[in-house]
């Protein structure tokens, strides 16, 4: 029988507000333990939560990108369960009225462009953490301690549809929503830290079945390639329990990365019942209209329409107007480079930025926001191709000096100080056309032959003597008239 | 009365702050005589914590800012504060076992109000543990007991509050009313009591019982009093997202309910200065259940207000005896939710012995909460479980919407002020509930309609029973929201006409 994978994803995005959603703690990663909680993170008695609008501005600011309703009036709940890294013992999260309400994300899985679209999204604070290794108590014995810095860390929680159907696509989607949250500023994107989680609701059914099957629900991926192996081993657990004749039970799943499987870890028959209800601390959150505009004039323009335009305007394909609109430090990089191009060139800046540049930060794992080579570098370098300067080759090589920092990275410079410039003169190209060929009368012979390769053996000889300097073109041609 | 502090023989905060400021009597002289008092009435269980030079250490502030002639309203004015506010200098028990030994890193908001108003604290004050109870007798340092009769409750939650306010150990007391905490045990130890508006004193540093219906609120003899303490800490506080920034156009800040509070009180003129006062009379508030003594007070004192020119009009609030149970499930929810916090773990009570970290909880908690804030957990705990929230916690917020609009249709259409009784009897004996826990429930009829709705009320002493020990018997005033100044001036003629709040328990 052939199968279809449903897959939902609901993803935690730490917002990037300075202090906590319900207090005035820093949200600072790393401090020593409980350096950044006080008597609202800890649950003092007598404590209130008081709403950090900016965490409310993130929260619009998502909704407007993805074209959601913003509830003019949403609602905090309570969600109550025990744990000791929950120090009210509640979480204050939405339940019934999110602040975000529907929206879709557009993405690309190779070159096919899908759109998903969302549930909602809703604001809500994240727990403390529990330190069980290496921690002693106060009187040095082994124990369980808990650091609160991290509660009240204001989340994001974004709902999708369940409307993926492969692991490939539900990555593709965590990717994009990824690279959004990041280009509007609203999180730091740092998935090692936490910043950005999934937990994937996977389900399969028999192609053509209307209905859902049974979904497990797989927590905390914090990493795209656990959560692509954790949808494909739960699938495939799940096609080859009922292949065996068994029945999928709807339970939550821990995965687990060193041994590639997910494991159960509770099923909803044990799961707490949350006992939701409006928390009375905190009054309906109300959103005028004028906020949600003064936030859509302050937004940057989106991946979306920036990759439309750079299609449209920069004539990019649309693959590259995607990749370079993956991540808003690329995209302004490219558009500064392309600005300061002739019209029709971009595409040059598009293929240097996503081919040597990107390849260079990855292998020194630098930003490109921390490139050694500049925008305004890479387009002088860019303009001694199109002039004919330098061959796209020997460009290759003035990057490299150039990132080496060479003549302080003036390609210009390089170029002289190497003697790199192209040889355009025909005169001096003949020439060495002349002493190639008479020192390989056996090749020259081949070619007559009719052996077209014979050329290309030519063509390298040439360039070999004139140390890569040659201009291509002109060798072609030049060679190709001596040979007529 | 050789025991008697200093500030008891002055009529009022007014008189004792101009004798303070005259420098007639030093705020550490009446710190003093005030702490001897309270150790000398220690049989009324009224306090639960003392710090004798922490009184003092404020007593001596205030004696510097009145010489140097920079004393304000309350500067060395003896008061104390129910143990549901916490500070830093006075441990926080709630009256309970859970906090037996917490002291709170910071002050509750009332209580830095009152100290910067010059106010020297006591201490800290009995009451129902977590202000759940209506007699103090869940408090778990024992119950407090009524200046008037030993063996009468003197009310609760803010049962200390009450008593001490009775027995002259303080001019005044804070306390808090969930659904009736400060009225209910002013009216059963004779002194005043009043409980604003929702929203406009803050509940930073209260700790939590029903959030949408907690309210923190004065005690003290009189309504003149009441305002001394009233107006300094009605003020909005960032610090509680529910608190109000604006009351009905006018700041919520402090001078607010003075202003209300003075305009009311020169409007009132001549030999009926009440003219024109049209009072709601609620016949659901003269049921079956009124014991005869109590309706007989009221009405008199009814007719006192006739006399002072006001007139008597029939109001119906048709879903009165609804408000017990929409008030006993939607006080239980949130408390539930607001004491999970206590589990062992970062404070408070630690069972001696345990298994792992669940059971830790469940231990610590089932030996830290006494049996009626158990009781309401569990009850708070089953009405918001799924599959019974719409039956219950949904269906007792449509009734409490519905109860708020029945007050509104009586202000809007029929009167200025509701009164009625605050209690269907007076003060029972200590234990006399104890085999049946919801029959102290049943006596709430009268206040939770008005924490549902977060009006302002205030109770204030009317008469007295007949037995052998005369018990007092308490005035309910309900005014629309935001009039307490009003409520506290119409409180005021009334006490310029009776001496039913000058009355004081003889000492046993």
């Amino acid at each position: 029988m052939e199968w279809e994978i449903v897959i939902g994803l609901e993803t935690h995005t730490q917002l990037a507000t300075e202090s906590k959603i319900f207090s005035n703690s820093s949200t600072r990663f790393g401090a020593a333990p409980n350096t950044q909680a006080n008597e609202v993170d800890m649950a003092l008695p007598g404590s209130l939560p008081v709403l950090n609008r900016g965490a409310v501005e993130c929260a619009i600011r998502f909704g407007l990108a993805i074209g959601a309703h913003i509830a003019p009036r949403s609602v905090f709940a309570r969600k109550n369960y025990f744990y000791p890294d929950l120090p009210k013992n509640y979480q204050i999260s939405q339940f019934e009225l999110p602040v975000v309400q529907g929206g879709s994300l557009r993405f690309f899985v190779g070159d096919q462009e899908h759109t998903v679209n969302l549930t909602r999204a809703h604001l809500e604070e994240d727990a403390g953490k529990s330190l069980h290794e290496n921690f002693t108590g106060p009187h040095g014995e082994s124990s369980t301690g808990i650091d609160l810095n991290r509660a009240g860390t204001p989340l994001l929680e974004i709902v999708s549809e369940p409307e993926m159907r492969s692991a490939a696509e539900a990555v593709a989607y965590a990717r994009a929503l990824h690279a959004l949250v990041v280009w509007l500023g609203i999180c730091d994107g740092n998935m090692q830290e936490g910043s950005f989680r999934c937990d994937a609701n996977v389900s399969v059914r028999p192609k053509g079945q209307a209905e859902f099957g049974t979904r497990c629900e797989i927590k905390n991926l914090n990493s795209f390639r656990f959560l692509e192996r954790a949808i494909q081993y739960e699938a495939r657990r799940q096609i080859e329990l009922i292949e065996d004749g068994g029945t999928v039970r709807q339970e939550t799943r821990l995965y687990d990365a060193d041994r590639d499987e997910t494991r159960s870890m509770r099923s909803k028959e044990d799961s707490d019942d949350y006992r939701y209800f409006p928390d009375p601390d905190l009054p309906p959150l109300a959103i005028t209209a004028g906020w949600v505009e003064r936030i859509k004039a302050e937004l940057p323009e989106l991946p979306d329409a920036k990759r439309r335009r750079f299609e449209t305007e920069l004539g990019l394909t649309a693959y590259d107007a995607a990749q370079l609109t993956m991540d808003r430090a690329y995209a302004d990089y490219f558009e500064q480079a392309a600005a300061q191009l002739p019209q029709g060139q971009a595409k040059l800046a598009a293929n240097w930025i996503l081919g040597e540049l990107s390849a260079t930060l990855n292998r020194d794992e630098i930003d490109i926001a921390q490139s050694r080579v500049t925008p305004a570098a890479l387009t002088a370098l860019i303009a001694r191709i199109i002039d004919g300067t330098v061959s796209n080759k020997i460009a290759r090589d003035v990057f490299g000096a150039m990132w080496a920092g060479e003549q302080d990275g003036n390609p210009d410079a390089i170029i002289e100080a190497r003697g790199l410039k192209q040889i355009s003169d025909s005169g001096a190209i003949g020439a060495m056309i002349d002493e190639v060929l008479a020192a390989n009368p056996a090749i020259v012979e081949q070619y007559r032959a009719g052996k077209d390769k014979a050329f290309n053996s030519l063509v390298g000889q040439i360039m070999k003597a004139a140390k890569g300097k040659a201009n291509p073109q002109q060798v072609n041609q030049l060679l190709k008239e001596k040979l007529s | 009365m050789s025991t008697m502090p200093l500030h008891t023989e002055f009529d009022s905060i007014e008189a004792l702050g101009a004798a303070l400021r005259q420098g007639k009597v030093s705020a550490v002289e009446l710190a003093d005589s005030a702490l001897d008092a309270v150790q000398a009435r220690s049989d009324l269980n009224a306090f639960l914590h003392v710090d004798a030079e922490l009184t003092r250490a404020q007593a001596q502030t205030a004696d510097a800012l009145l010489s140097q002639g920079r004393g304000g309203s309350l500067t060395g004015i003896p008061i104390a504060h129910k143990d549901v506010f916490v500070t830093r200098g006075w441990r926080t028990t709630a009256a309970s076992k859970m906090l037996a030994d917490y002291t709170s890193p910071f002050d509750a908001t009332v209580v830095s109000l009152l100290e910067q108003a010059g106010a020297v604290s006591l201490g800290k004050l009995n009451c129902d543990e977590f202000a759940m109870g209506s007699g103090n007798e869940n408090s778990a340092f024992g119950p407090a007991r009524n200046p008037w009769d030993a063996d009468a409750v003197p009310g609760g939650s803010s049962g200390g509050s009450a008593a001490a306010v009775a027995a002259g150990l303080v001019m005044a007391a804070t306390g808090t009313d969930t659904g009736g905490s400060v009225r209910q045990p002013a009216a059963l130890c004779g002194v005043s009591g009043i409980k604003p508006t929702y929203g406009t004193v803050s509940r930073f540093g209260m700790v939590a019982f029903g959030s949408s219906l907690d309210q923190a609120g004065p005690l003290a003899r009189h309504a003149r009093d009441l305002l001394e303490l009233l107006d300094p800490i009605s003020a909005f506080d960032e610090r509680d997202a529910t608190s109000l920034p604006d009351c009905d156009g006018a700041a919520n800040k402090p001078g607010r309910v003075r202003a209300d509070f003075d305009a009311a009180r020169s409007a009132q003129q001549g030999g009926k200065p009440l003219q024109g006062l049209r009072i709601g009379v609620p016949a659901e508030f003269f049921n079956e259940g009124l014991s005869p003594e109590v309706a007989q007070a009221v009405e008199a004192a009814l007719q006192t207000y006739e006399s002072l020119g006001a007139r008597r009009v029939e109001v119906s609030l048709p879903r009165t005896k609804l408000s017990i149970p929409a008030y006993y499930v939607i006080a239980p929810a949130e408390a539930s939710s607001n004491l999970s916090r206590y589990d062992g773990v970062r404070y408070g009570h630690r069972s001696a012995s345990y298994g792992d970290l669940a059971d830790m909880t469940s231990r610590s908690r089932a030996e830290g909460f006494g049996p009626e804030v158990l009781r309401r957990i569990l009850v708070g705990t089953y009405v918001l479980c799924h599959g019974y929230y719409d039956a219950y916690y949904l269906q007792a917020q449509r009734i409490r919407r519905l109860i708020a609009q029945d007050f509104q249709q009586a202000f809007a259409n029929h009167c200025d002020v509701i009164m009625g009784p605050v209690t269907p009897t007076v003060a029972k004996r200590i234990g006399e509930n104890r085999d049946d826990p919801t029959a102290d429930w049943l006596a709430d009829v009268y206040t939770l309609g008005v924490s549902l709705a977060g009006l302002p009320a205030m109770s204030i002493p009317c008469g007295f029973s007949g037995s052998a020990k005369p018990l007092p018997i308490g005035l309910q005033l309900i005014g629309n929201y935001f009039r307490e100044g009003q409520l506290l001036a119409i409180a005021d003629r009334f006490q310029q006409a009776t001496d039913w709040h000058q009355r004081k328990p003889e000492q046993q």
